[in-house]
């Protein structure tokens, strides 16, 4: 009985939370310029309206670099922190990785504000580097949420055979560690690109005189005859984030299947 | 320097990989924190700013009753949009994990996080349209018959900023609660059910307590961000829908008072903390009863 309420909620549940996903595509080839019901008629004119936007190719062009930047920093920076919490003990561990997962829980206002009152008192001007910055810090902890359990399901005694047999640690990292890790680099490289490409807050305080794309969307959102260019937009970048976060959890499989097989091995 | 060499060789090196994102987090998150907090003591008349030291944003940000106000309708809505979010969180969580079968897990996860990469402002606006005036529920109830005219507490008030940041907030703690629940031994549901509990009761005193720490994960995950969100109250709030971020928005960019903006943002972030800091310490208490019971 119960079992049959939890499915029936289940299924409402997300009923809801595709509710606004729906929407996007349905009103990007609606023939009209007003977004309501009922429909008028197919049209892909949306589409073809957003190749004359020089501004928003602009502002793609300024979201990628910044997407590609903040996610490479970030694994980086991310594969670090989790390879040193992971495998070693050391005094202030807890505080040291508290400290770097906190802008997991803090309102992204208050990283926004803070980074745009650092750069106003130091007198330096807002640009793409300040948003970089910012990005770097959100997305470093969900890149740690994806590498961590790599890290936890790595087989010590690959990385210990390598160093008995004469190895240095860099290229035991290089070619031990790396290779049986690779999917889930890639997936926090792809994650961190996703949360990069959409974030609105922290580039909304600390965009200079390029907007990101997230920036850009913001300012066509004031203009009703703009919308619908906006939901064709909306319908590609769904599509991008859907692509990229299929491939990153393809990968993340992979990798616990690799890491699964190399561990049963290694007990062999 | 004596502490440093007594460290052994694993410690070193474990020091010596964080201390580079450690950094990175200190120099570009710490200190700029630290200094919001010193400009929330000073002020600014147009461009020019005095460090003299001051409590008066501080008296401001709290007595105002304007800033009182949205402060409070702030936390306000932030309770409820984590009541609402966790509260249905843990059924599809607990359908996830006890109801599902194994092989549907993962792509019930992943069906569950894929909306939330529909942009964030995309799907706020699309909520403006759905809870609108002419909009998708008003239209499809009028059509329906079930109304005659557009339902009007629906929009652009603090209704629709509930609904709007509940759902963006859905997958975020959904997940945490899913995971804590994998983690419950199922051995020990089997062992309740045969020494004689009915289905509540093991749920009550099995898979509830178990469960907390996901549940207080969500919540954090929920609570203390949600108070700085100002998008969707800028598009779906209304005038009645304000929030405190709107706020700190307006004192950093076109009022020109960032010392005040920083008062409020610290002031917003000490008030959630002291909320989830209550909320933490009555969940140990909680589970320190049901492990005592």
């Amino acid at each position: 009985m119960s079992k049959r309420i939890l499915t029936i909620f289940m299924i409402i549940f997300v009923i809801f939370l595709y509710a606004p996903t729906i929407l996007l595509p349905i009103f990007a080839f609606n023939d009209s310029s007003i977004i309501a019901f009922p429909l008028s008629g197919f049209t892909f004119d949306w589409f073809k309206s957003l190749g004359a936007a020089d501004e928003l190719r602009k502002a793609a062009g300024t979201s990628l670099i910044i997407a590609t930047s903040s996610s490479i920093i970030a694994t980086m920076l991310a594969l670090l922190a989790t390879s040193a919490t992971v495998r070693y003990k050391f005094p202030g561990k807890g505080a040291m990785i508290g400290t770097i997962m906190l802008p997991m829980v803090l309102p992204e206002i208050i990283i926004g504000v803070s980074l745009l009152t650092v750069v106003l008192l130091a007198g330096l001007k807002l640009s793409i580097y300040t948003i970089i910055m910012g990005h770097v810090l959100i997305c470093t902890p969900f890149c740690i949420a994806i590498l961590r359990s790599s890290f936890q399901q790595l087989d010590p005694s690959l990385e210990e055979a390598s160093l008995d047999l004469g190895e240095s640690r860099a290229t035991t990292f290089r070619r031990v560690t790396l290779p049986l890790i690779m999917p889930s680099v890639i997936s926090s490289l792809l994650i961190g690109f996703t949360i990069s490409l959409d974030e609105f807050v922290i580039a909304f305080f600390l965009s200079g005189t390029e907007p990101t794309l997230p920036v850009y969307i913001w300012s066509q959102l004031r203009f009703p005859q703009r919308i619908p260019s906006v939901m064709a937009l909306g319908t590609l970048l769904l599509i991008l984030s859907v692509v990229l976060l299929t491939l990153s959890e393809f990968l993340r499989r992979r990798s616990a299947r690799r890491l699964g097989q190399t561990s049963t091995s290694g007990a062999l | 320097m004596m502490k440093r060499l007594q460290l052994d060789s694993d410690a070193r090196r474990g020091l010596s990989q964080i201390s580079l994102p450690l950094a990175f987090s200190v120099l570009l998150l710490a200190a700029p924190l630290a200094i919001l907090l010193a400009m929330s003591f000073w002020t600014q008349d147009f461009l020019t700013l005095d460090r003299t030291f001051t409590l008066a944003n501080f008296k401001e940000a709290w007595t105002s009753p304007v800033y009182r106000t949205l402060m409070l309708r702030s936390l306000k809505i932030s309770i409820i949009v984590t009541v609402l979010t966790v509260g249905l969180a843990y059924p599809a969580a607990y359908y996830m994990s006890f109801v599902a079968p194994n092989n549907r897990k993962a792509l019930l996860v992943f069906l569950i996080t894929i909306p939330f990469w529909t942009s964030y402002l995309m799907r706020i606006f699309l909520w403006k349209v759905i809870l609108g005036f002419n909009g998708v529920v008003n239209g499809s109830l009028m059509g329906l018959g079930i109304i005659d005219a557009p339902l009007d507490w629906i929009s652009y008030n603090q209704f629709a900023v509930v609904i709007t940041l509940s759902h963006a907030w859905l997958p975020f703690a959904v997940l945490p609660i899913f995971v804590v629940m994998e983690k419950v031994n199922r051995s020990y549901l089997e062992a309740a059910q045969d020494l004689g509990d009915t289905p509540f009761q093991r749920f009550l005193r099995i898979t509830l307590p178990l469960s907390m720490p996901g549940v207080v994960a969500a919540t954090l995950i929920v609570f203390i961000p949600t108070i700085g969100d100002y998008v969707t109250p800028r598009l779906v709030g209304g005038p009645d829908g304000l929030m405190i971020a709107n706020m700190i928005e307006i004192q950093f960019k076109n009022a020109n008072n960032a010392p005040l903006g920083a008062a409020l943002a610290l002031s917003a972030l000490v008030l959630v903390s002291s909320v989830a800091g209550i909320y933490v310490w009555l969940n140990r208490r909680y589970l320190q009863s049901e492990g005592a019971a």
